[in-house]
């Protein structure tokens, strides 16, 4: 991995057209301007993982779908009385 | 067609059904090619990949449980599959079900899109931090249905 040492309002390049700028440092966090073509998707990486990471749950069902109504009127009747 | 089915073992389907993926499914990237599916239990959907049978999504349309969501994506999604006006867009949240199914949840963070013309999806990422990757869909509809009483 390469590793840069920046300083605020300083930035990168990467390819001939993202750019990557430090625009604030407070305590622990960092600021980030990105400009990058429309077509660079750009996440936050735990976003992009925990997607990723319901995926993998999701297709690890069963086959045994939920009867909606069952589950939400089984609740419902314990409430009238 | 006939096509193996993790639900449904093996089954005719009209080719209509088929949903090229060009970017898959995050987590899933190598499978490029699925079939949408009704369900037999309303009001889910089958996202079935024709590549390896084993692997399938069930998929909910997020607007019966939360009338509010709207695909909020970059742009650039929805180009890449081709939806350039609104009637061409099919949107459906990806379910997870654990072993308690009244904890069911929803993604609505990662929705499935789908330009049901040309037979285009994807998996794109919300941009409204609202939504989240697990929403209870019970919790959400029993705060729907007493909202309406």
């Amino acid at each position: 991995m390469l590793i840069l040492s920046r300083k605020q309002n300083e930035s990168i390049i990467i390819g001939d057209e993202i750019e990557i700028s430090v625009i604030d440092i407070k305590g622990d966090q960092v600021k980030l301007g990105i400009n990058a073509p429309k077509e660079i998707k750009v996440y936050r990486f735990e976003v992009y993982e925990s997607i990723q990471r319901e995926n993998k749950a999701a297709a690890m069902a069963g086959t045994v779908l939920p009867k909606l109504e069952e589950l939400i009127l089984g609740p419902k009747e314990e409430k009238e009385e | 067609m006939r096509v193996n089915t993790k639900a449904y073992g093996q089954i005719d389907v009209d080719e209509r059904h088929r949903i090229h993926f060009p970017f898959g499914i995050l987590g899933f990237e190598k499978l490029k090619e699925y079939l949408l599916l009704d369900a037999l239990q309303q009001p889910f959907y089958w996202l079935q990949s024709l590549e390896v049978p084993e692997i399938a999504f069930v998929l909910i349309n997020p607007n019966i449980f939360r009338p509010d969501y709207s695909i909020e994506v970059p742009e650039i999604e929805l180009e890449e599959i081709g939806i350039d006006k609104e009637e061409d867009l099919l949107h459906f949240a990806i379910v997870t079900i654990p072993e308690d199914q009244a904890k069911m949840t929803a993604n609505l963070q990662g929705p499935i899109i789908i330009n049901k013309k040309q037979r285009l999806g994807r998996q794109s990422i919300s941009i409204n931090p609202k939504w989240k990757v697990r929403h209870l869909i019970l919790e959400e509809l029993s705060a729907l249905r007493n909202k309406a009483c």
